[in-house]
């Protein structure tokens, strides 16, 4: 362990006593687990209506093969897929017939709007639930369309199957070590759940780390030793958020799965590498 | 000691965010002790296991610990489920009962225990809640397959703010319906209330989450039934509890048509429609009651016949000798039928009949004394004009044979055929059918009344004199 982390894990005891306060039914969204303190961006969702487009875009469609994962939904960005409502974000799963797919769902993404090397990247959301739910808060390379994936690299900062509603995922993408051969790790919570209450997700990168969080907890930490191939994480990443149904990563939805489902993103906020 | 202060101040904070009592209400609490058996019995009766009623077939000695077998500790509860044969009774149940005045269950969101069987055998309940006081909070889950190794169940509790003084500590059911009538040992360790913090996504249902409509009159009383809670559970399983009205909280859209109690029963006190809902801890239950009230309804008049000269087949005035099956589902037939109530006076409501039956031929009726059957029967539509009854003598086969091809008695069955008419549309007329033509000779196995016609009607009062 090194001392960057001991400090931080001094960090958490101290706030840990903080955290009973985000239980109470007026939840202050404050948590600390990360050292930098200096937005560089931030969306809270106040303004009703479509989200704003001078952060956010869209991916329309169902993209190639799923959008590469077999995924079942149609993405569009109409508002009864995508709206901002009560200070929320909400991307909502529909399961309906719609040009040639059997769900709707949406995809927001800031690429073209922003991008940013190094920081801290957060959002606390509430999840969906249900077999065949496949939420994400992620961030991909801003030179995609240049070098292509998994050459641009991707940081999955939380993503969550339905069936498993207390475990979410961590990972890194990149050449040599994408899909099955990405790297991350599982954070699990103890008596608790990720879809009845809202979550903080967030990851703090700098240069040769990137540190990853689920509310005052910090879970894992990788550095270019962890990873088999070269590390691309030292260029601008944008941000998505997306709720897809199905696909390769925990399997199409089952009658059990109620929808329509709900993903609540109460902010997205950004800060900068101190 | 610092880090307890502010954790003690952070809590009365999330405290003062719910709903106060006001200062006049003083709270009776009971203790909230989690667990039920360990290696012994934790705060049970002195009885420890009370048994469903033996009339009912319950076999109350297969029931014990095991000092040789444990999940963990050194001791579990063993139960021996009988073969139907088993002279002591034909399948083993029952309840554990707090020996004190009950438990605060409020804390806890499941009852989780561990259990294995000597065989792979479908154990019909398991639950708690059940008192036999009412059985107000009774939860369990259904045909719960065991494993030859022992395995964690765990049951959900349906709404634990309900359970504040709960006595039925857990309760189990099980026969031999899953390994054809073969006995076999199950055994049950570590039962305790849990807060386990991952069960969620509540979802009850009444009637079974269907949406129900009954046309219905003053007076009529109406149980809720199929009364289900749903929970995604903390590894993505969902599983449901049939959970006792109790936990349910009911609405009725128009009280002036019809009210609901806490116990889940639907009065009908007006004409017009309304619509039953319910909810548990504020999340609305799918499936619903509507009622169309008709208004005031008349009930039959009441019979004349002493009841020393009454065999009675369907009437509230007198005991019936039998207990009908008033809808045997006939191939080919379209009649929907019901039980129906109007200030506690029931009678059947009969819909789109063509054929149907009231049988009783499992207890055939000796009507070799009686000369007569009286029936009261209501029509609401002047377009109605006759109604058919077949008075069958079942024989002594005890069975009913018909031609299928005529509809008429086969073998030794006998039967006499009348059919009503003359009614005056929204009264009751009374007939009197004689017991007669081939049952002049043969009436000591009456077994089933055949319907024909009509289509739509209501019958009350029937019974031989």
């Amino acid at each position: 362990m090194n001392t960057n982390k001991l400090k931080l894990l001094k960090l958490l005891f101290f706030f840990g006593m903080v955290a009973v306060f985000t239980t109470s039914c007026n939840p202050n969204d404050s948590q600390v687990v990360a050292n930098f303190n200096i937005i560089t961006m931030q969306d809270e969702f106040d303004i009703e209506g479509a989200p704003n487009d001078n952060i956010w875009g869209y991916d329309i469609g169902k993209g190639t093969n799923g959008w590469g994962n077999n995924e079942l939904q149609y993405y569009t960005d109409r508002s009864s897929n995508v709206e901002v409502k009560e200070g929320l974000l909400k991307i909502t799963a529909v399961k309906e017939a719609y040009e040639g797919a059997a769900y709707t769902s949406a995809r927001l993404l800031t690429k073209g709007k922003f991008d940013q090397k190094y920081g801290r990247f957060e959002a606390r959301i509430k999840l969906p639930w249900g077999q065949g739910m496949w939420p994400a808060f992620w961030l991909l390379g801003a030179n995609i369309d240049a070098v292509d994936w998994p050459a641009c690299g991707e940081i999955d900062i939380m993503e969550n199957r339905g069936a498993e509603p207390s475990k979410v995922s961590g990972t890194v993408h990149g050449p040599g070590y994408s899909a099955g051969n990405s790297i991350g790790k599982e954070f699990s919570l103890t008596q608790d759940r990720f879809d009845t209450d809202f979550h903080v997700f967030g990851i703090e990168w700098g240069e040769d780390y990137i540190n990853y969080y689920v509310d005052d907890v910090l879970y894992n930490q990788i550095t270019p030793e962890d990873v088999d191939g070269e590390w691309v994480f030292d260029q601008p990443f944008f941000i998505i958020l997306n709720l897809a149904v199905g696909g390769n990563y925990g399997g199409p939805p089952n009658d059990a799965t109620v929808f329509p489902q709900e993903m609540l993103v109460d902010y997205v906020r950004v800060y900068a590498a101190e | 000691m610092f880090t307890l202060a502010v954790l003690g101040f952070a809590a009365a904070l999330a405290v003062s965010c719910e709903r106060e009592f006001s200062d006049e209400v003083a709270l009776a609490t009971y203790p909230s002790t989690p667990e039920v058996f360990t290696d012994f019995p934790v705060g049970l009766t002195d009885a420890f296991f009370v048994s469903y009623d033996p009339a009912d077939g319950a076999n109350v000695y297969g029931f014990g610990t095991d000092d040789n077998e444990a999940y963990k500790g050194n001791s579990s509860i063993r139960i021996e489920v009988p073969a139907p044969s088993d002279p002591n009774g034909g399948f083993i149940g029952g309840i554990f009962l707090d020996r004190g005045n009950g438990r605060n269950l409020t804390e806890y969101d499941a009852l989780t225990f561990w259990a294995k069987g000597s065989t792979t055998a479908t154990v019909g309940l398991f639950g708690f809640g059940t008192d036999f006081q009412g059985d107000k909070y009774a939860a369990g889950i259904n045909d719960i397959t065991l494993s030859t190794d022992w395995r964690q169940y765990t049951i959900p509790i349906p709404n634990a703010a309900k359970l504040v003084q709960e006595k039925g500590m857990f309760t189990f059911s099980a026969g031999t319906q899953s390994t054809n009538g073969l006995g076999y040992s199950l055994w049950i360790d570590e039962i305790r209330f849990e807060k386990l913090g991952n069960i969620a996504q509540p979802r009850p249902a009444i009637f079974n989450g269907n949406d129900e409509e009954m046309s219905v009159f003053n007076g009529t009383e109406i149980n809720i039934t199929g009364t289900t809670q749903t929970f995604n559970m903390g590894d993505g399983s969902d599983v449901t509890v049939t959970a006792a009205k109790g936990y349910f909280d009911y609405a009725s859209s128009d009280p002036f048509v019809a009210q609901v109690n806490e116990n889940g029963v639907v009065t009908v006190v007006g004409e017009g429609t309304a619509k039953i809902t319910a909810s548990v801890n504020g999340v609305e239950a799918s499936g619903s009651l509507t009622v169309e009230s008709s208004g005031n309804f008349d009930v039959a008049p009441a019979p004349t016949h002493p009841a020393a000269d009454v065999i009675s087949v369907f009437s509230d005035a007198y005991t019936n000798a039998v207990e009908i099956n008033f809808d045997p589902r006939y191939g080919g037939s379209t009649t929907e039928t019901k039980i129906s109530s109007a200030g506690g006076d029931e009678f059947l409501i009969y819909k789109n009949n063509n054929y149907t039956g009231i049988e009783f031929w499992e207890t055939p009726i000796d009507a070799s004394s009686k000369t007569h059957m009286h029936v009261d029967i209501f029509v609401d539509d002047a377009s109605i004009t006759q109604i058919a009854f077949q008075i069958r003598d079942i024989g002594a086969n005890g069975v009913i044979n018909t031609n299928i091809y005529n509809g008429l008695p086969t073998l030794d069955d006998k039967d006499y055929r009348f059919t009503a008419s003359g009614f005056v549309a929204g009264e009751w007329k009374s007939f009197e059918i004689p017991l007669g033509g081939a049952l002049a000779s043969q009436k000591n196995n009456l077994g089933s009344i055949v319907l024909v016609g009509g289509p739509n009607f209501i019958l009350d009062n029937i019974y031989f004199y």
